[in-house]
């Protein structure tokens, strides 16, 4: 076990450099020149501060040797400094990760309890009105764009309903509130964003719970069980279930991508200050830094979510428990 | 025939054959303006089915315009992923060695990239423009393809009718895309076409983001996201586009769905 | 959080009872608070919000609108501008130009501490103007100030500026904030120091809290040396989805915005907008207008320049684009200015002479496929502007359709900024652009017109270029008697018109709205921000009272 964690674990690094080369690629692709972005078309800004600041960050140089002194900083963890506001990326990324975390956690925990349920009972009762409902609301969130469902939730629960915060992570004014109508106003933020952020997913993973059941349904020793003459709610919870998670957290763990993805569109719709929408400014103002070092950092808590999710997975299924291998 | 096969056929069929119609279907030119002030922002009616834009245009005629798009979008970046996941995938499986392990490992590192990070980034570098948006979608978006394709070919390439062909010299090019391939389609139709539908999510997400097609032309993203100012007021801008896109990949997800099960009798329901 | 509308119903419930015990709390404290606040006469807070979020906070860096209005907030300058747009004292008390402009001398004020309590003086004055002239710096506003020769104290309150040549924009330009010498005295890197995140000004506000992409609190600053400002707290929010802030306006969320012009005159009328917001108009200082790269043979001919800006239709634009909210602009200078000629030629729309014109450039549609031809090419071109602004894509499109009138076919690309910037204007690798000025109060123009700014990554990117247009900027911005620059001004003002290296479009209307419980807002030439210490909240509409 312990080896295969080991083993797992260094599968990362690799995949980081890979990634990040490719995105250090892309990047350069561009011609781009980020001099004129923060000076831009300021008529008072002279040229000579233009030049002054391609040295000041190495832009002069070619993209090799760019991207050789960049994994050498990294090693250290340092992603230089944003071009826009030099403040170093890292403090950038980590005032931003929590709020993010906290968005991607919340919702992923909500997806699981919400959809596994889902998923059991649908596959359990099969062709029943509940699993056909949800075989429609399943359909209907995997096609739904969801950028349109955030501006909708927006629109009715935050504006006309006035039931739920507009936009923004907690009012400016938490600071003078005690810790009570802090909390309180942080869920309430929350609502909305999670509610945008998990409905695809949800979709997803309920409708994959509910077909990995039924596949373990079918499975001989479940029958051969159901044959016995136990009881079926002991043969969802003892056999079912325990089988069909093994698949559930794979795909949790492969839906991380989707998750980030997402959040690259919601925390701008919702002015949530996480690392997606950082991510998202610094591409639009060519804050090469910036982008690399949230791509990183994006790649990074996939793989690791990915990777929990495989140790999750060993531990419970035997075979690889006991293997060693894979 | 499965009920979900026809739902999604007959929807698909319907919206690709007016945009092919446009022209017909579309009562007024779509980038036709009305600048008269009582033409603008025009509630749906009799004359404009979805009402008019800022600029009066007719919606109704700028959606079934921007259904061309939309859904040329769609079916092109799914036609290059195709391309990219048959060819990686086809030769991985079938020779096997260092080469599966380098597609493998590119697989894997594409399925671990938040892929949607890379395409605005690509985006924004290349420059906005529809046909960049196919591009990449289509090159970010074969990996699954690639691994199934991968799958049947590891188990159809011991099966005898290859190794007839081996031992008669075809070529191994031959035998791949001859001999093996068609009989590893199956799984790759269905999720070729649920990728349809994802395609044109994601280009409906760049165009938000103001990264996909350039004005004055639409595709339903544009148009949603054009009227998004108008959301508290001017409904129908956002409403229309927005449930245009949802019904269509919802009857891709459908025939995928559909297929699946016809074509995976493990899935059939047991009654 | 006393008085603040709790949004979130759902909670209402469960919190009843909560809320009851509250209230008589609250009643108590209101009673209390409510002498107390008169005595201070410094209540409520006001909560702007923006798309973009601050980058840093001192002024000679501050080179992004969000960043520069905070710091106005914050730090002043020697100068300022009134209401009606002169140049008045601010840190300074007086000034005196001597020899023709080459010696300015400020006379300080000697009641102005810093926000640390530390006292204000000419050794800080020196320090910022030191350090922006200091190359090492990287200060991107240098080039205003190239024209100091040396900077010599007189006293704690006296200081004076050398100039090696007349320089009329300097006072203007003294508007800059001073930043502290005695804490930046010693610190090499200013860009990165703590107090570029967390500045000492001697402004009205203090700064008091900034959380990232979130918002930013200024609190009132009970010494400052006019008087303490009447409005508490001065709330930056970032909100970057401009439909979103709009909801966050009408729900009250928000109490200032800059409106579109569809918000300003179609949204605000529902009777939720009507009572509780006010809206002011006034024409901005800046104008839009479409350049043409004079380097691309297509515009080489001043006729098809002429040709192109007789067949824009500039009031269907401003009436389509802007639902009437601009005014029709023929130069580069502020409308209703004495340096804003009325007599330049207007290019009022006239599909005949644009006809005709093109039609002596050699221009026709030999081919009649409704698109001019010359030499077997095509007059075809692009036209490019930057995404994010809706009303020049609105313009881009009507253009599209007004030129394709008279056969001349134009494609639109819209852009992100830098990548506008950077593939488009710094290379000049462009045909034409819709874009923007805004027009400082001086009428300097050299920035964009000369000649000498035409060098790649210069604003000049049109690469105009009129010898007699060269010689009368430079005069111009060596003069310091304002009839003597009227005229010098007028005269460019008529020979770019003459020229068009651009259509010049409209003013826009700057339109914002302001939640009503704020009062002593005094719309004049200068906008509605100028005597913001003097706006109030009446002590029964007080929305936020802690």
């Amino acid at each position: 076990m312990k080896r295969y964690i080991a083993k797992r674990l260094l599968l990362i690094i690799p995949m980081l450099i890979g990634i990040s080369f490719i995105m250090f690629t892309v990047m350069h692709l561009a011609p781009g020149d980020t001099a004129s972005i923060k000076y831009g078309m300021n008529p008072e800004v002279s040229g000579s501060a233009r030049a002054n600041f391609d040295k000041m960050y190495d832009l002069d140089k070619p993209v090799l040797v760019q991207y050789g002194l960049w994994v050498k900083r990294l090693i250290s963890l340092d992603f230089g400094s944003s071009l826009i506001d030099d403040q170093a990326v890292m403090a950038k990324i980590t005032s931003r990760l929590p709020a993010t975390l906290l968005l991607q956690i919340i919702s992923l925990f909500i997806i699981f309890l919400i959809a596994v349920p889902i998923g059991v009972i649908s596959a359990v009762k099969r062709n029943s009105f509940f699993d056909r409902i949800m075989t429609i609301f399943v359909f209907i969130g995997y096609a739904t764009p969801s950028f349109w469902l955030a501006l909708l939730l927006i629109l009715f629960f935050g504006f006309k309903l006035g039931w739920l915060p507009i936009s923004g992570m907690s009012p400016w004014y938490t600071a003078y509130l005690d810790s009570f109508d802090r909390t309180k106003d942080l869920i309430a933020h929350l609502v909305l964003p999670v509610v945008a952020t998990a409905f695809g997913s949800l979709a997803a993973l309920s409708r994959y719970s509910r077909s990995s059941v039924i596949e373990v349904m079918n499975e001989n020793y479940v029958l051969t069980a159901r044959a016995k003459g136990l009881s079926s709610s002991r043969i969802v919870t003892a056999h079912i279930l325990k089988n069909a998670l093994l698949s559930i957290i794979t795909i949790m763990g492969l839906s991380l991508p989707a998750l980030i993805s997402g959040s690259f569109i919601f925390e701008t719709i919702f002015a949530w200050p996480g690392m997606g929408r950082l991510g998202y400014e610094a591409i639009m103002n060519y804050d090469y830094p910036v982008v690399m070092g949230v791509g990183v950092i994006a790649t990074f808590l996939t793989l690791i979510g990915i990777f929990l999710s495989d140790i999750a997975y060993a531990f419970v299924d035997p075979r690889i428990r006991v293997g060693g291998e894979k | 025939m499965n009920k979900r096969i026809i739902f999604g056929i007959v929807i698909i069929f319907v919206m690709t054959l007016s945009a092919v119609l446009a022209p017909f279907v579309a009562r007024y030119d779509p980038l036709k303006m009305d600048l008269s002030e009582d033409a603008r922002l025009e509630k749906p009616s009799r004359e404009h089915f979805f009402g008019t834009d800022n600029l009066g245009r007719d919606v109704f005629s700028r959606m079934v315009y921007g259904a061309r798009i939309s859904l040329s979008v769609g079916f092109i970046a799914v036609f290059i992923s195709l391309g990219m996941g048959i060819f990686l995938g086809g030769i991985s499986g079938y020779y096997g060695g260092w080469i599966d392990s380098v597609i493998m490992r590119i697989v894997e590192i594409m399925y671990c990239f938040p892929t949607f990070f890379l395409i605005m980034m690509v985006i924004t570098f290349l420059g906005p423009s529809i046909v960049n948006v196919m591009i990449v979608i289509g090159l970010t978006s074969w990996a699954g393809i690639c691994r199934l394709v991968r799958a049947e070919f590891l188990s159809l390439r011991e099966r005898d009718f290859v190794q007839a062909a081996k031992v008669q010299g075809v070529s191994n090019f031959r035998i791949i895309f001859r001999h093996i391939l068609p009989n590893a389609m199956g799984p790759v139709y269905v999720s070729a076409t649920l990728s349809v539908g994802g395609a044109i999510l994601v280009e409906s997400a760049l165009s938000f983001l103001g990264l996909g097609i350039q004005i004055p032309e639409a595709s339903w993203g544009s148009i949603l996201t054009a009227g998004k100012v108008y959301i508290d007021y001017a409904w129908w801008l956002t409403l229309f586009p927005g449930l245009a896109i949802l019904i269509t990949v919802l009857s891709f997800n459908l025939m995928g769905e559909g297929l699946r099960e016809v074509l995976d009798p493990k899935l059939r329901e047991r009654k | 959080m006393l008085n603040i509308k709790i949004r979130t119903n759902i909670f209402r419930r469960l919190l009843f009872f909560r809320k009851t015990v509250t209230f008589f709390l609250v009643l108590l404290l209101c009673l209390n608070g409510y002498c107390r606040e008169s005595e201070e006469g410094s209540t409520d807070a006001y909560v702007f919000s923006g798309i973009a979020d601050a980058r840093i906070l001192i002024p000679f860096f501050a080179d992004d609108t969000t960043s520069s209005s905070i710091c106005e907030f914050i730090y002043n300058g020697l100068t300022k501008i009134d209401k009606d747009l002169k140049i008045v004292p601010d840190l300074a008390e007086s000034w005196k130009v001597e020899e023709e402009g080459l010696r300015i001398t400020f006379y300080l004020r000697h009641d102005v501490v810093w926000h640390d309590g530390e006292p204000f003086t000419a050794g800080d004055v020196y320090f910022t103007f030191k350090k922006i002239l200091d190359p090492g710096t990287g200060c991107p506003y240098i080039s205003n100030y190239s024209g100091i020769k040396d900077i010599e104290i007189i006293d704690d309150h006296t200081i004076r500026f050398y100039y090696s040549q007349p320089y009329a924009p300097a006072l203007l330009k003294f508007g800059m904030g001073i930043i502290p010498e005695h804490l930046f005295g010693k610190i090499t890197d200013i860009r990165g120091s703590v107090y570029a995140v967390k500045p000492i000004g001697t402004g009205p506000y203090k700064f008091s809290i900034w959380k990232n992409a979130q918002y930013m609190v200024l609190a009132a600053n009970p010494d400052y040396f006019e008087h303490m400002p009447r409005i508490k707290r001065y709330v930056y929010r970032v909100v970057p989805d401009q439909s979103v802030q709009f909801l966050e306006l009408v729900s009250g969320d928000i109490d200032s915005m800059g409106l579109s012009p569809y918000q300003f005159l179609y949204r605000s009328n529902t009777p939720e907008f009507k009572d509780r917001i006010e809206k002011y108009r006034y024409l901005a200082r800046s104008y839009t207008y479409i350049g043409y790269n004079l380097k691309d043979p297509l515009f080489k001919d001043k006729n098809v320049r002429r040709a192109l800006s007789y067949a824009i239709n500039k009031k269907e634009i401003i009436d389509a684009a802007l639902l009437g909210l601009g005014d029709e602009c023929t130069g580069p200078f502020f409308k209703d200015t004495v340096y804003y000629d009325d007599a330049a030629e207007r290019y009022s729309y006239d599909m005949v002479k644009a006809a005709l014109l093109l039609r002596q450039a050699g221009w026709s549609d030999v081919d009649n496929d409704g698109v001019l031809e010359k030499d077997g090419k095509k007059f075809v071109f692009r036209i490019v502007t930057n995404q994010g602004n809706q009303v020049r894509e609105d313009v881009a499109t009507i253009i599209q359709a007004q030129w394709a009138k008279i056969g001349v076919k134009v494609d639109i690309q819209v852009l992100a900024w830098s990548a506008f910037l950077d593939q488009f204007i710094n290379k000049k690798n462009f045909q034409a652009v819709i874009l923007g000025w805004s027009l400082p109060v001086d009428p300097d123009i050299y920035a964009v017109w000369h000649s000498d700014s035409s060098k790649e990554g210069g604003l000049n990117f049109v690469s105009y270029s009129n010898p007699e247009v060269d010689q009368l900027i430079e005069l111009g911005r060596g003069k310091f008697d304002i009839n003597e620059r009227a005229k010098i001004y007028k005269r460019i003002h008529c020979l770019i018109s003459e020229d068009v290296p651009y259509t010049f479009l409209f003013f826009p209307y700057s339109t914002i709205a302001v939640q009503k419980r704020f009062k002593g807002i005094e719309p004049a030439p200068a906008g509605i921000g100028y005597n913001f210490i003097d706006w109030y909240v009446k002590n029964d509409e007080v929305r936020y009272k802690f």
